[in-house]
C-alpha cells in the first residue's frame, strides 16, 4: 500500500478500485482484465493531469513524502562498497548526517548527506534529519579527508533545517554552519551537491557549497519553510495560518527546482518518475547516477586553482541588485 | 514553580530608544531621562543595557572623525522574486528607506580607527531587521575584497535577525558568498574582527559574523542561530537563564570577549596594533 497525499486522493481511489478488481479477477476473467487496463490508463492520465498542475506547496509535500528515498537509499542504489564513518572527534556522532566513502561506478568518492528516519523510532534517532553542530563538524572532517586523499565529494541534501535546540546553541550551531561555508570554498577537490528532498535553509546550505548544484524535480530549497514564512508574513492579526497561507508563502518564496533553475542558482534538474521519486526509486537513482558521472567527468581534471576560482565566482555572482542614481 | 508566582517572559523585547523625553530600559525597566541615555552612548546608566544604535551612530563611535568613505552607497535590491505578502517587497524597501533615512541595512566603507586604515561594515537593525539580502551580501564582499586588495583589516558590526526572506534563496546564498570572501581574506594574513551587537541571529550569525578571527560582543546582546521563540516552540521547555546572551556565548567558548560600548574603540585600536604590521611577514606574499 502506498501513502497518498491529499491532492492525490482521486488517483488513490482509482488505484484502490483497480486493486480490488485484480483480486476478484485473479487473472482469468478477460472482461475484467480489459476493464483493469482501461482503469490503469485512466489512473495514469489522472496522475499526469494532477502532476502537470502541481503547486510549489504540493511539491514541498512530495519533497517530504514519507516514502521518498533518503540519503542511505540513494547510496545503496547509486554506489558500491559504502563504508560509513562516524563522529566529529569533538563531542559526538550525529545520526542526522551520514558520511563515508563509497564507489560511484569505478570512482571512489566521499559521500555525505542528511538522513531522515523511516520508522518512528528511527525518525527520533535521526532527529528528523535536523543536524546538531557535531553533524556539520563530522561532515567537514570527512570533506577535508577527501580533499587530502584526492577524492571528489558528493553531498545529498534532505533536511528541514539545522536543529533549533539548547545543546545546538551551546555548542555553536551558527559557528559550525559558518565554518563549513567558509572552508568548503578552500577544498581542492570537486564537490557536487544534490538536493534530493528538502533543502532547509542554512542547515542545507552548510553541505551544499559546491561546484555543481543539482535538484531532483520535486525537491525544494528555501531560506525558510513555507510554514515559517507564512507564520511571520501572513499572520498579521494573530489569525492562524493554514494550507492557503502555506500555498501563498511557497509561491512567493520561489522554492522549487524549476524556480531555482530559472534564478540561475542550480545547474540541473533531474526528472522524477510520474508521482515522485518514491514511485520508482531505481529509475530516479539511474538518472541521478548518469548526471553525477557526467559532472564528475567534467570536474575531475580541473586544476585546483581553476576549480576554486570557479567555485568562488559561482557564488560571488549571486545577488540581484542595481546602482541607484 | 509556586502557583502565585507570575511567570516572567524569557523573551524580552528590545527596541531602539524611542522618541520622547523619557525612556524605559528594556532590561531593568527603569524610567530614565532620555538625554542621560544619549550622553551615555545609549547605554542604560542603571543596568548597563546597551540599546540598539543606528549604523551612522556606530560609525561615528568607531571611526576617527571625518575619515569614513562609503562604498556601494547607492546599491539597491532589484527584488529577484517579485515578492509580495501583504505589501510588495519594493514598497517595504521604500518604507524602510523613508523610516531610517538609509538605503539598505548595511553601510560599508573605508575608515581610520586610531589612525589605522580598515574596511568597516555595519548593519542597522532598524532597516528590515538588519536582514541580509543581495545588497548586504554584496557590500560585505566588496568590503572584504577591498580589505584584501589594500591589505588592511576588516571589521564588521552586526545587528540582524538573519537572512531576508523576501529575497528567498538569493538571500540564503549570500551566506555562502560572504563566507567565501572571509575565506579569501584569511588567506592574506589579515585579521578579521567581528563585533556582535544585539541581536545577531540566523543567516548572519551562521555566516560571516561567527567567522571573525576575533569576536567581540556588547554586554547582554542576544546572539544565536535559531531565535529563542523557535527553540521554545520546538523543545517545549523553558530556556535557561541567560540563554543566547553574550555572556552565555563567552562561557561556552563561542566569542573572545565582551566589551562595553565606551571601551569598544580603544579595544579595537589595541587589537589592530597587536595583529597588524608585525615583525614576521604574514602568511601571504604581499609586499
Amino acid at each position: 500500500m502506498h501513502y497518498y497525499l491529499d491532492f492525490e486522493r482521486p488517483v488513490a481511489e482509482l488505484e484502490d478500485k483497480i486493486e480490488e478488481l485484480r483480486r476478484l479477477a485473479d487473472g482469468r476473467d478477460m472482461n475484467i482484465t480489459t476493464e483493469i487496463k482501461k482503469l490503469e490508463k485512466k489512473a495514469r492520465d489522472l496522475r499526469a493531469d494532477i502532476f502537470s498542475k502541481i503547486t510549489p506547496w504540493q511539491r514541498t509535500l512530495i519533497a517530504r513524502h514519507p516514502e521518498r528515498p533518503y540519503t542511505l537509499d540513494y547510496i545503496d542504489l547509486l554506489m558500491q562498497d559504502f563504508v560509513e564513518l562516524h563522529g566529529d572527534r569533538r563531542f559526538s556522532d550525529d545520526p542526522a548526517i551520514v558520511a563515508g566513502f563509497a564507489r560511484l561506478g569505478d570512482m571512489p568518492v566521499a559521500v555525505i548527506g542528511h538522513q531522515k528516519g523511516r520508522s518512528t523510532k528511527e525518525r527520533i534517532e535521526r532527529n528528523f534529519g535536523q543536524p546538531h553542530p557535531e553533524g556539520y563538524r563530522k561532515a567537514l572532517r570527512i570533506m577535508k579527508l577527501a580533499e587530502r586523499l584526492g577524492k571528489p565529494i558528493i553531498t545529498l541534501i534532505d533536511t528541514p533545517g539545522a536543529y533549533p535546540g539548547i545543546g545546538a546553541e551551546e555548542r555553536g550551531q551558527a559557528e559550525a554552519i559558518a565554518t563549513n561555508l567558509q572552508d568548503m570554498f578552500t577544498l581542492k577537490t570537486p564537490i557536487i551537491s544534490v538536493v534530493i528532498g528538502e533543502g532547509g535553509s542554512g542547515g542545507a546550505l552548510a553541505l551544499s557549497v559546491a561546484d555543481r548544484i543539482i535538484m531532483l524535480e520535486h525537491a525544494v530549497y528555501s531560506v525558510i519553510s513555507p510554514e515559517g514564512c507564512a507564520a511571520i508574513l501572513w499572520n498579521k492579526n494573530g489569525s492562524t495560518v493554514g494550507r492557503k497561507e502555506y500555498e501563498n508563502a511557497s509561491d512567493a518564496l520561489k522554492i522549487t527546482a524549476q524556480d531555482l533553475y530559472g534564478l540561475g542558482i542550480i545547474d540541473e534538474i533531474i526528472p522524477e518518475p510520474l508521482g515522485g521519486a518514491h514511485r520508482n526509486q531505481k529509475e530516479t537513482a539511474a538518472s541521478l547516477a548518469e548526471a553525477l558521472k557526467r559532472h564528475l567527468a567534467d570536474l575531475i581534471d580541473k586544476p585546483d586553482d581553476i576549480l576554486l576560482e570557479e567555485r568562488y565566482i559561482k557564488f560571488r555572482l549571486i545577488g540581484e541588485l542595481e546602482e541607484a542614481p | 514553580m509556586a502557583w502565585f508566582k507570575k511567570e516572567k517572559s524569557k523573551i524580552t523585547k528590545k527596541v531602539k530608544v524611542p522618541e520622547g523625553l523619557w525612556v524605559k530600559c528594556n532590561s531593568c525597566k527603569e524610567i530614565i531621562y532620555r538625554k542621560e541615555v544619549d550622553k551615555n552612548l545609549k547605554v542604560c546608566p542603571k543596568c548597563n543595557y546597551h540599546f540598539r544604535i543606528s549604523a551612522r551612530e556606530r560609525m561615528s563611535l568607531l571611526a576617527d572623525s571625518g575619515t569614513f568613505v562609503e562604498i556601494g552607497q547607492n546599491l539597491t535590491s532589484t527584488d529577484p522574486l517579485d515578492f509580495k505578502d501583504q505589501i510588495t517587497y519594493k514598497e517595504r524597501l521604500k518604507e524602510s528607506e523613508k523610516k531610517t533615512n538609509i538605503k539598505e541595512a548595511a553601510t560599508a566603507g573605508h575608515a581610520l580607527i586610531g589612525n589605522r586604515p580598515v574596511m568597516l561594515i555595519v548593519l542597522d537593525f532598524s532597516f528590515m531587521g538588519g536582514s541580509m539580502g543581495s545588497v548586504v551580501g554584496e557590500k560585505f564582499v566588496m568590503a572584504a575584497e577591498k580589505a584584501a586588495e589594500d591589505f588592511i583589516p576588516l571589521i564588521s558590526v552586526t545587528s540582524s535577525g538573519g537572512a531576508r526572506m523576501h529575497e528567498g534563496i538569493v538571500s540564503l546564498m549570500q551566506m555562502a558568498k560572504t563566507s567565501a570572501s572571509v575565506s579569501r581574506l584569511k588567506e592574506t594574513g589579515l585579521p578579521y574582527i567581528s563585533i556582535l551587537t544585539d541581536p545577531t541571529f540566523g543567516g548572519v550569525s551562521a555566516s560571516f559574523a561567527m567567522l571573525g578571527d576575533i569576536i567581540i560582543a556588547e554586554p547582554k546582546s542576544l546572539i544565536g542561530f535559531a531565535g529563542p521563540r523557535v527553540i521554545e516552540q520546538t523543545i517545549k521547555q523553558q530556556l535557561p537563564e541567560n540563554f543566547q546572551t553574550a555572556e552565555f556565548l563567552l562561557q561556552h567558548g563561542m566569542i573572545d570577549m565582551i566589551v562595553n560600548r565606551k571601551d569598544l574603540k580603544d579595544t579595537v585600536i589595541k587589537l589592530l596594533s597587536l595583529t597588524t604590521g608585525g615583525n614576521k611577514s604574514p602568511q601571504s606574499e604581499h609586499e
